[in-house]
Formats: C-alpha cells, sequence, structure tokens
C-alpha cells in the first residue's frame, strides 16, 4: 500500500463503516474518529514528505506510483504530491473534521448525511493527489454529484433550485473541462505510441501554441467557474445559502479551491503560452470581480450571501495572483487558498451556529449578540479580521505576499488591477465591520435573544481548531510559504 | 553590547494580553487588572534601562548607532523581499519606547480605579496589553512592512476599545468609523509601500532611507504628473499616516472615538497611537527630504499646518470635554506635522528636533489632561462642560494636575510645552513666514480653549451634584501626579543631544523674540478666557449668536462628517454597491438563470411527443423504420 | 421434393401476419390483446426464419434453431408480460394501454 492511496482509503473504510452500522448514535462518532485519522495521517504526510525534501530529494513529485487502469485510452491511476497538494490535503482533513464536529447534532438522516459528506471528502482528496488528468476529472466529478444531494436533501430555503443551480452549472463546467482535458490528451506526446493524460509528461512537451490558444480557455473556464469566476458565480451565494453549515464549510473551504488548484495545475501550467497570451482577458475578468464581489457584498443582508460574495472576491484574488506568472504571486496565490478555505470555513461554521440558535441569517434583525454568545461571537470578530487581513492572521500573510508579487510587474494593466486588488481590502473592511456592528455589537434587539445556548464542546471544537490553523499560518508562515515556494520554483522554471 | 533583552518589551504586554485573553471568564476581576499594570511596569522599567544603556552608558563617537537588537524572519518572499520582525532601537525609537511604557503603564494603573465597577474589566485589559504591544512593536519596527503590521494590529486594538461599551450604539458608530476611515487610508499606505519597495528593492528603513542609492540602483526613475515615483510613493505613505494621526481631511474619526472609556483615550488617542503618523514621518525623514527636493515634506507641512489651525477653530466651540481635548490633539499633532515638513537635515534640523519633543511633552501633558478629565467625568457622570463648574472646591490634586497640563499645552514657561512649541514655531519661522503665523495664531487659540475648559470645568457657577464630587483613589491620583511633574519639568530635557535628525547633537539657541511672542499670545488667549468663562456670564452665548451661521458651522465641526457622510451613503453605498448587486442579482445571475428557463421552457414544448402511451411509440418506431428502410433503398447507393 | 410453395408466398402471409400484428399493437385497448398481437409478431418472424432456412439455405439448421429459441423466448416472454398485467390490473384495477402512461415525462 502506498502513501497516498491511503488518503482514499481512511474515508472509503470511514464510509463502509457508516454503511454497516446501525445505531444512530454511532454515525457521528465514526466519522468524527475517520476525519480524525485522516487528520493526523495528512499531517504524518506532511512531516514525511518535508523529511524527504530536507534529504536532498528534489524532483517535482514525491510518493508518485502509476497504474494502468484503461489501456486502451493509457489511463493511469497516477498519483503524487508536491508541497502544494500536501498544504492542500491538509486543508481539507481539517476542514472535514471540523464539518463532522460542526454537524454533530444533525437530525435528518444522519447516515445518508456523512456517508455524503464523506464520498464528497474522497472525491477532493483524490483530485489532489492525481496527476493523470483523466483521474482528476474522475475525483471532480465524485466530489461534485454528492453536493446536490447534500444541498437539495439538507439544505433550506429554495434548495432544489439552488442545488440545481449549482450543479448544472457545475457540470456544465466540467463538459468545457472534458474538451479541454480530451484536447491535452489528443495533443500530448506519444509514449509507446500512445498518447497520455499525464500531466507531468504534457508539462515537460506542451502541444502547438495555436492548439493552446484554442483549449485554453475551455480549461480555464472550466475550472473557473469551480473557482467562482466572473460572470459565473452565480451558484455560489445561492448554493451557499442554501446549504448545510458542513456542506458550506465544505464547498467554500475545499471545493472552490479545486478550482484555483485546477487553474494552476492545468491551465496554467500545461499551456503556459497560451496563458501569457489570453492573461489579460482573464486578468480584467479576475481583477474586476476583486472588487465586484467586494461591493456585492456591501449590499447583502443575508450572513451566507455575504460570505459567498466575500468569497468571490477572495477567490478572484486568487485567480489575479495566478494570472501574474511568477513565483512569488503564485505561491501567495496557494497561501491565499489555504488561509481562504480555513477562514470561509470557519465563518460558515460560526453562521450554523448563530442561525441554529438565532434562526435568522439577516444581519438586520439581530444585535448584540457579544452579550449573550461571547464565545461564538469573539470567534467571529476574530475570523472577520483574518478575512479583512489582519497581520497575525493568516489572511494578512497570504495577501502581502501575493501584492508584493503583483508589484514586480510594470505592465499598466497589472498595476492598475494590483491598486485595485489592494484597495479591495478597504471594501472588505467594510462589509466585515458593518457585520460585527450590527449583529454582535448594539443593544439586544429581540427579546427572544436573551436566552441561547452558549458554545458547546463540539461547536468549540471546530472553531478552535480552524482559528489556532489560521492564527499559526498567521503569526508562522514562513514553513508553509517555504514549503509552497519550493514546489512553485520547478513549475516557473519549466514554463518561462 | 547585549541588547536582546529589549524583546522582552513587547512580549510582556502581549503576555497580559494572551492570559487575560485566555481566561478570560475564569481570572477573578481584580487581578487582570493588576496582571496588565504589572507587565506593562516591567515594560517600563527596561524601557527606562534601555534609554539610559543607549544615551548615557555607550560609549560612543558621533552619532548614535542604529542597533538590530534582535531579529528574525518572518517571511522570506524572495532574497530582496525578506520580511523581518526585529527590534530596531535609535534616538526616536528609544523615545517612543519610553513614552508608550511610561503611559501605558499610567493608564493602566488609573484603569484600576476608573473601571472598578464594570464588568468586562477583563476584557479591558486584554485589549490594553494588545494594544500596548502592538504599539510597542509598531516603533521598534526596523523595516516598513512591520510598521504596517503592527499599524493595522493598533487600529484594531483601538477599534475594539472604542467600541468597549459595544452595546451603546454610537460607540458602536464611532469604533467603525476609526476603523473603517484608518483603513481607508491604510490601504493607501500599503500602495505606497509596494510602490516604494518596488524601486528601493528592500523594505528596510536603512534602503529605503538611502535616496541616492535607490537613484543610482534603478537609473532613471519613472515621472508622473512632474513627480517621481518615490515622492509618489511617499505621498501615499504620508496618507497612511495622516490616517492614523488624524489629519484634515482624513481626522473624522479622532472625535468620535473618545466614546472610548478615557484612559483609552489617553492613551491611545493623545499619547502613542494618534502620533504614530508623525513618528512614521520622522522614521522616514531622510527619504521624505531627499525626494524631489522634499516636496513631499511640503505636503507634510501644509496639511500639518492646515489641520492644527482647524482643529484649533473648532475646540473653541465644542461642549463635551474629551471633544475639545481630541480636537486640541489634533492641532498638536498638526504642528508635529508642520515641525517635521520645516526641518532640514543636520544642522537645519531644528523642526526635526523640536517636532519630536513636541511629541515626547504632548504626550505627558495629553495624558495627563484626558486623565484628568477622566477623573472628573468620573466625578460628575457627565461628559459635557453644562454640568460641571465650580470642582476645584471639591477635588484639588485633580485640579493642580489640570491646571499643570493647560499651561504646558498653552506654551507658557517654564511647563513644557512652552520649549517644544516655542522650537517648532522658530524652526517654522526660519523656513516659511506664513506657517509661522497660522502657528503662531493656533498657539493663542490653543490657549483660549484650554482655559475656556479649565474655567468652566474648575470655576464658573456653582453646579448642584447629585453626588458629591471628590478626588478619585490613589490608583488614579498617582498617575495624574506623575504625569503634572512630567508636564512641568519635561522641557527641561536636552532634546538636541539625544534626538536629532542625523543623530549628532544639534546646537540651538535660545531666540528670545520668538519665545516672548508666543507666550504672550498664549497669555492673551487666557485672559480672553478668564474673562469669558471665569465666572458665570451670558457673554459667549450672545457672542456666539451674533456669529451666527459661522459659529453653527464651526460648531458642526465645518461639516465634514457630514460630507463623507454623503459620500458614503449616497454615492458608494448607492451609486456603485446597490447598482453592482442589483446589477448581480438580476443580469448575471438572470442571464443564467434564463438559460435554465429557456431549456425548460423548450422541453415543456417538446415533452408533448413524450405521451407515456407505449403503443404510440411503438407505431413511432414502425414509422421510424419504414422510413429507414425507405431511405437505405431509394437513397443510398 | 417439390411442394409448390414459393419462398414470396411465405413471405406474403407472414407480412400479413406481422401488420396485423402491428395493428393489434398499435390500436387494441385491451393489454391481453396486445400481447396477442406481438405475438402474431414473433410468430411472423418465426416462420420467417424457419421457411427461408428450408427454402434457400439448405444445408444448414440455423434458422431453424434460432425458430426454436424464438419460441421459447416467446414464452418465457408472455409469462413475464402476463404477470406485468396481473401486477397493473391489481394496482391500477385496469389494463388498458392509454391509462398505463407513467412512462410520461
Amino acid at each position: 500500500m502506498d502513501r497516498l492511496t491511503i488518503l482514499i482509503i481512511i474515508p472509503v473504510l470511514t464510509v463502509l463503516a457508516l454503511i454497516f452500522s446501525t445505531k444512530r448514535k454511532s454515525y457521528r462518532v465514526i466519522a468524527a474518529i475517520g476525519m480524525s485519522i485522516q487528520t493526523l495521517y495528512s499531517i504524518y504526510l506532511l512531516l514525511e514528505y518535508l523529511s524527504i525534501r530536507q534529504a536532498g530529494n528534489t524532483s517535482e513529485m514525491v510518493f508518485t506510483r502509476s497504474i494502468i487502469w484503461f489501456k486502451p485510452w493509457n489511463i493511469r491511476y497516477e498519483i503524487g504530491v508536491d508541497g502544494i497538494a500536501v498544504a492542500m490535503i491538509l486543508l481539507t482533513s481539517i476542514v472535514t473534521v471540523s464539518g463532522v464536529f460542526v454537524s454533530w447534532r444533525i437530525k435528518d438522516l444522519p447516515k445518508e448525511f456523512f456517508v455524503s459528506l464523506l464520498v464528497l471528502a474522497t472525491g477532493v482528496f483524490g483530485f489532489f493527489i492525481s496527476l493523470d488528468l483523466f483521474t482528476m476529472f474522475l475525483f471532480y466529478e465524485l466530489a461534485v454529484i454528492p453536493m446536490y444531494l447534500l444541498i437539495g436533501i439538507w439544505g433550506s430555503g429554495p434548495r432544489e433550485y439552488a442545488a440545481m443551480k449549482l450543479t448544472l452549472m457545475l457540470m456544465g463546467a466540467s463538459a468545457l473541462l472534458l474538451v479541454g482535458i480530451l484536447g491535452l490528451y489528443m495533443h500530448s506526446p506519444l509514449i509507446e505510441g500512445q498518447h497520455t493524460f499525464s500531466i507531468q509528461a504534457i508539462a515537460h512537451s506542451p502541444m502547438a501554441l495555436s492548439d493552446q490558444l484554442f483549449f485554453f480557455p475551455f480549461v480555464f473556464i472550466g475550472f473557473g467557474v469551480l473557482g467562482a469566476l466572473f460572470p459565473f458565480h452565480t451558484w455560489s451565494p445561492d448554493g451557499h445559502a442554501s446549504a448545510p453549515t458542513a456542506v458550506s464549510m465544505l464547498h467554500a473551504g475545499v471545493l472552490m479551491k479545486m478550482g484555483g488548484y485546477g487553474v494552476f495545475r492545468v491551465a496554467l501550467y500545461l499551456m503556459p503560452e497560451a496563458a501569457h497570451e489570453m492573461s489579460w482577458f482573464f486578468l480584467i475578468l479576475a481583477g474586476g470581480s476583486i472588487m465586484y464581489g467586494a461591493f456585492g457584498a456591501l449590499r447583502q443582508t443575508d450572513l451566507k450571501y455575504i460570505n459567498a460574495y466575500s468569497s468571490v472576491s477572495h477567490l478572484a484574488l486568487v485567480l489575479f495572483a495566478l494570472l501574474m506568472m511568477d513565483a512569488v504571486s503564485w505561491t501567495g496565490s496557494v497561501l491565499q487558498m489555504i488561509s481562504h478555505g480555513l477562514i470561509t470555513a470557519l465563518f460558515f461554521a460560526l453562521i450554523g451556529m448563530i442561525y441554529e440558535r438565532t434562526h435568522t441569517r439577516d444581519v438586520t434583525k439581530m444585535g448584540g449578540l457579544m452579550k449573550v454568545i461571547p464565545f461564538i461571537a469573539m470567534m467571529y470578530v476574530m475570523v472577520g479580521m483574518a478575512s479583512l487581513g489582519l497581520p497575525g492572521m493568516s489572511g494578512f500573510a497570504a495577501e502581502l505576499t501575493i501584492f508584493v508579487g503583483a508589484f514586480q510587474h510594470s505592465g499598466v494593466l497589472e498595476r492598475v488591477f494590483t491598486v485595485i486588488a489592494v484597495l479591495s481590502i478597504v471594501v472588505t473592511a467594510v462589509y466585515i465591520l458593518r457585520v460585527v456592528g450590527k449583529m454582535l455589537m448594539g443593544p439586544i434587539k429581540t427579546e427572544s435573544f436573551y436566552h441561547m445556548d452558549k458554545a458547546r464542546w463540539y461547536e468549540k471544537t471546530a472553531a478552535i481548531l480552524l482559528l489556532a490553523c489560521i492564527l499559526g499560518i498567521g503569526i508562522f508562515p514562513n514553513w508553509l510559504y517555504k514549503l509552497i515556494r519550493e514546489s512553485v520554483e520547478p513549475m516557473i522554471k519549466l514554463i518561462q | 553590547m547585549n541588547w536582546s533583552y529589549t524583546i522582552w518589551i513587547p512580549l510582556l504586554p502581549l503576555l497580559s494580553f494572551v492570559i487575560n485573553g485566555l481566561f478570560y471568564g475564569r481570572m477573578p476581576k481584580k487581578m487582570s487588572g493588576w496582571l496588565g499594570t504589572s507587565a506593562l511596569g516591567i515594560s517600563t522599567l527596561l524601557s527606562w534601562v534601555t534609554a539610559w544603556k543607549y544615551f548615557f552608558n555607550t560609549p560612543h563617537q558621533g552619532p548614535y548607532e542604529d542597533i538590530t537588537a534582535w531579529h528574525t524572519t518572518w517571511m522570506h518572499l524572495t532574497d530582496r523581499f525578506t520580511i523581518d520582525l526585529g527590534i530596531y532601537l535609535d534616538p526616536i525609537s528609544i523615545m517612543m519606547l519610553i513614552v508608550v511604557t511610561t503611559v501605558s503603564f499610567l493608564v493602566h494603573l488609573y484603569s484600576i480605579g476608573y473601571m472598578a465597577t464594570e464588568e468586562g474589566r477583563n476584557r479591558y485589559f486584554a485589549w490594553l496589553g494588545l494594544f500596548s504591544f502592538s504599539m510597542l512593536g509598531l516603533v521598534l519596527a526596523p523595516n516598513l512592512i512591520q510598521t504596517y503590521m503592527f499599524w493595522e494590529l493598533v487600529g484594531v486594538s483601538s477599534f475594539l476599545l472604542i467600541g468597549y461599551y459595544y452595546d451603546k450604539p454610537s460607540a458602536v458608530k464611532a469604533a467603525l468609523k476609526a476603523f473603517i476611515v484608518t483603513r481607508f487610508a491604510d490601504g493607501f499606505f500599503l500602495i505606497g509601500i509596494l510602490l516604494y519597495s518596488y524601486y528601493s528593492g528592500s523594505f528596510l528603513f536603512e534602503d529605503i532611507n538611502n535616496i541616492p542609492a535607490i537613484l543610482e540602483s534603478n537609473g532613471s526613475l519613472p515621472v508622473f504628473m512632474g513627480l517621481s515615483a518615490l515622492t509618489w510613493g511617499l505621498l501615499l505613505i504620508f496618507i497612511g499616516g495622516a490616517g492614523k494621526s488624524a489629519m484634515f481631511p482624513l481626522h473624522i474619526w479622532l472625535p468620535d472615538a473618545m466614546e472610548g472609556p478615557t484612559p483609552v483615550s489617553a492613551l491611545i488617542h493623545a499619547a502613542t497611537m494618534v502620533v504614530a503618523g508623525v513618528y512614521l514621518v520622522a522614521r522616514l525623514f531622510p527619504a521624505f527630504h531627499a525626494s524631489d527636493h522634499g516636496f513631499a515634506l511640503q505636503i507634510v507641512a501644509i496639511v500639518g499646518t492646515f489641520s492644527s489651525l482647524f482643529a484649533a477653530i473648532i475646540a473653541m466651540t465644542q461642549m463635551d470635554i474629551k471633544r475639545v481635548l481630541a480636537f486640541s490633539t489634533m492641532s498638536q499633532i498638526g504642528y508635529m506635522m508642520t515641525g517635521l515638513g520645516v526641518s532640514g537635515i543636520g544642522e537645519e534640523g531644528l523642526g526635526y528636533t523640536a517636532s519630536m519633543f513636541h511629541l515626547f511633552t504632548h504626550a505627558a501633558f495629553k495624558a495627563l489632561l484626558f486623565l484628568g478629565a477622566g477623573a472628573l467625568i468620573h466625578a460628575v457622570h457627565s461628559n459635557s462642560l453644562k454640568d460641571m463648574g465650580s470642582l476645584r472646591k471639591y477635588m484639588p490634586i485633580s485640579h493642580i494636575t489640570f491646571l499643570i497640563a493647560c499651561l504646558a499645552i498653552s506654551g507658557i514657561p517654564p511647563f513644557a510645552g512652552f520649549f517644544s512649541k516655542d522650537l517648532i514655531l522658530e524652526a517654522a519661522f526660519e523656513k516659511n513666514k506664513l506657517i509661522y503665523a497660522v502657528g503662531w495664531i493656533t498657539a493663542g487659540l490653543t490657549a483660549f480653549y484650554m482655559f475656556r475648559i479649565y474655567f468652566m470645568a474648575f470655576w464658573g457657577e456653582d453646579k448642584v451634584y447629585a453626588h458629591k464630587p471628590h478626588d478619585p483613589g490613589i490608583t488614579m491620583t498617582l498617575p495624574l501626579i506623575v504625569l503634572a511633574i512630567a508636564s512641568a519639568l519635561a522641557g527641561w530635557l536636552p532634546f538636541n543631544e539625544w534626538v536629532t535628525s542625523n543623530h549628532e547633537t544639534l546646537h540651538t539657541h535660545f531666540n528670545i523674540g520668538s519665545a516672548a511672542a508666543s507666550v504672550a499670545i498664549g497669555l492673551v488667549g487666557i485672559i480672553i478666557a478668564y474673562i469669558l468663562y471665569k465666572n458665570p456670564s451670558m457673554t459667549p452665548q450672545k457672542m456666539s449668536n451674533r456669529l451666527g451661521v459661522v459659529y453653527q458651522t464651526v460648531k458642526n465641526k465645518f461639516y465634514v462628517d457630514e460630507f463623507y457622510e454623503g459620500v458614503t451613503q449616497q454615492v458608494i453605498l448607492k451609486r456603485i454597491a446597490t447598482p453592482i448587486a442589483w446589477f448581480d442579482r438580476h443580469i448575471v445571475d438572470g442571464t443564467m438563470n434564463l438559460i435554465g428557463n429557456t431549456t425548460v421552457r423548450i422541453s415543456s414544448i417538446i415533452k408533448g411527443i413524450q405521451s407515456g402511451d407505449f403503443q404510440v411509440y411503438a407505431f413511432g418506431i414502425l414509422i421510424a423504420v419504414i422510413g429507414l428502410l425507405v431511405w437505405l433503398n431509394y437513397f443510398i447507393q | 421434393m417439390d411442394s409448390g410453395i414459393q419462398i414470396s408466398d411465405i413471405l406474403i402471409v407472414t407480412a400479413i401476419m406481422f401488420f396485423i400484428g402491428v395493428y393489434g399493437f398499435v390500436t387494441r385497448k385491451n393489454l391481453i390483446a396486445v400481447m396477442m398481437a406481438l405475438e402474431l409478431i414473433i410468430n411472423a418472424a418465426a416462420i420467417n426464419f424457419i421457411m427461408i432456412n428450408k427454402l434457400v439455405f439448405k444445408t444448414n439448421l440455423h434458422g431453424v434453431f434460432f425458430g426454436l429459441f424464438i419460441i421459447a423466448v416467446a414464452a418465457v416472454e408472455v409469462a413475464i408480460g402476463l404477470v406485468i398485467i396481473l401486477n397493473l390490473y391489481r394496482l391500477r384495477d385496469s389494463i388498458d394501454p392509454e391509462e398505463i402512461t407513467t412512462l410520461k415525462h
């Protein structure tokens, strides 16, 4: 058994255990244990990875393995990780385990809920370890499909509409993606008379510029939809608003990062020349939607909508940084993915906790929560601060890296959008503080708010776990920066 | 010489914050205050030791050295851009160290008494610890990014402390305003840092201040609107400084920030955080001075002078004692900016020394004024001057200390403010007569409005108080006395030997003419205040009525707040954010929904074919097969 | 042996059978009758297989065996079909094909 497959095996075994268990109370325990093991294993993997690098292994990917599973098309189960993937895996496991804790008291169909959640997680883990485009795509689909069930069954509000919209838009994106991937396959180098889906092989002999120009938009938009690229972001506010807490967490925290990761690993890495040619167009889209999402968030009153638009803004920053095509901004972009994953997961977790107590998500109807639920309120303030880029929190480290990287491009277009991106932090501060001021501070508005449950242990566990990671990265970002930077370096060298 | 112990100066307040924050609910209420105070006490002690060692006990030839006492890599972005966290000691950072730790210590001590009945004391002391840590990190920063990081942290702690009474809507509003206005300025600050460092190739102050080296390594710098990129960078950085230091037009948050507890106003909004902008300009002084022949510095001088006059005029009309002090702070910071703005380097660096000197003395007397005002508010339970009068009879210690502070800020010798303010005016006189004239008038206004509140609170009519006011307890009076001594004596310190633009002793000579002029106008201000407010009379009321619109305009702070309100509400929210939100929901999302709905509609049109009647299907198959056969037979060769 | 039967005769007969079956399949309002019509179609095909084997490909027996298969399959099909019809009747109290339209949309 090789190291990476275990990442898939653990959730699959957990799913099996869930299916065969019959006690209602035991489902959540099984899920929690499974995901805790997964988290510990991810940490172990990180340490293992670091020690391998320490020992002088400089190959791009480590722990690689390649098993052919569909000979006629040369589709392989080809896996391997670099620093970026390791970091994303760690993020995924942390978000998943806190998602399980947050849904501790789920009432309807708990077994099915946890099974879907874990299948989703399996897809994400598979996605991050795959080095074969087709296998990657397969895992991607595996992650998207349970989303439909999770929102459609356990959601709230117009959940069928939201679930349908989300799934259809992501499926539409997958269709584009599939075209792109097949295009990459058809133009891939011949190895022993066969084309290949292998990312590494394609990266080392990219296709001709004219073909790249044709297929690049397919892949970029295909992954971009998942990364909430304007104007294909509208599934995200509706989807998040309707999804149950843990799903919002996983979705915004991890699934949307697959978009950024895909853009990075497939679109930019495999078609660098096209990326250079066409970056101006996508730069306008991404750079514009940084401000656009921020202003959009300014006018929302539903907590989840605010957060969804905030995600649009922050993920646009990810795409923006990726399009800058240099080592510092790429590193910053991956940092931002991780940081935003943690921050937004915590945000959604807290929103879920607040909603459970107030039965509303409308900020104008709340007030003075600081007095009744101080723990949750304080956590909300902290994560708000992290989101608006307060130093000492992960958001700042990521954004600063992006800005410094982006500022090294002296082209007018890049400069203008960099300035816009920097100024977006002001708008971010406004919409975050508006919520803090309205909802947490001020007098208590409704009589029923006086009697609220304090945070429970599982809620505290999830929140503290996420916040500890946010603070940890924020205070000591260098090890993570180094981890990512070392893996970005060879990629940048290859595409320039 | 080993300086690495200085790391504990910022770390101890941090420790106080962490302990108070983590054991928020569990700690005895009394303990949190003493914990914070003792942490700050040790920090203060260490700072004084550091200052003593640095100025007196380090053998040095010529200028004082810059010392990096401790540093660690925070983020290694590239080899050029390495972000370090460190401790950087030079004369101004040590001076700030003294100011911050001492005032913070006294404020901690004072707060033990002032906040004695508050429920959320633990939270309060936690935030105070966080603030002290951040402020110390800011003044000790060896590079711009660390400055920026702690700059943001002080902003947040200021936000948290202003919003300490979070169930009071006005406090919440003030806290948000303070944070957002300074954040707005910080956005430009960050752009300025990025722009500047792009050319300087480093975030370190040593490299940033070395303009000749930057010019050499860049060849020619891009010029935009007649100014080089470096000057633009500096101007943007100055916007950040102006935001934090409440310079016009970014001052609107400071008066509202008085919603916070009074000791907080003393610490943050008088002595330390608001002078961060001045400190920043002083830090980058060589760059400001050298870039484009000091163009940016001229802007600093203009903004500073204007703000000082502007704030002094408003301060004359306010009825809330803390707001008067807030505008007074803004005015005095304007002085400091002016001092920097008119300064040169080396032997011409009088303004620089004067500005730093004024920062130092101002910290003492303004903190004293705020703490004294806190004692008054504590005694009469109101901020309004209307509710005060004849308090000298009840509160002798507060009275004397307040008087000393008023004399100090009015520039009456031998109190501290006289020396520092006089130096600034002297420097201005040499550089620009107009700036000098404005500063001189402002000095008069300052004396007037300070003695206005002094006479209104301590003299004036005898009010009937529900509770008999009395001097507060020892934890509150001790800081008052200490600061009063400082306000009285700090002027005699030989600042020109210690804090100068090139770290060498600056030779100053006492200019009797200028001193006489500023004392004279100060006395005029005091005498007018004495006539108008010593005894209760209707004269001030009549005068303000006579002035009519002018008075109203000033009283409403020239309607700057209303202007901002209009811009944010009407333009940004209504004209930008609302249309964007609408556009997103209706156009972008509408398009997606349209695609979906169109699909559904088309399918509903053609779904009739699918009747579910298998006999119809079978017939269809039959027809199709026949059609296929016909086609195969007759059309395919 | 010359029995005088031409292949065209057989084809005409089976074609008539087939189309009667199709007609019945499409028009009958009783599922049992529909099933019977289906039998006609299947049998028409089976007869074709056997007779063409007999008259055209005389050297092997593939068609005959295939005819046997068809008979077997048809028997099974009838059995299953009747079961379905019985169940439908129990559920719906009707075996009118026009009322069984759950395949819709």
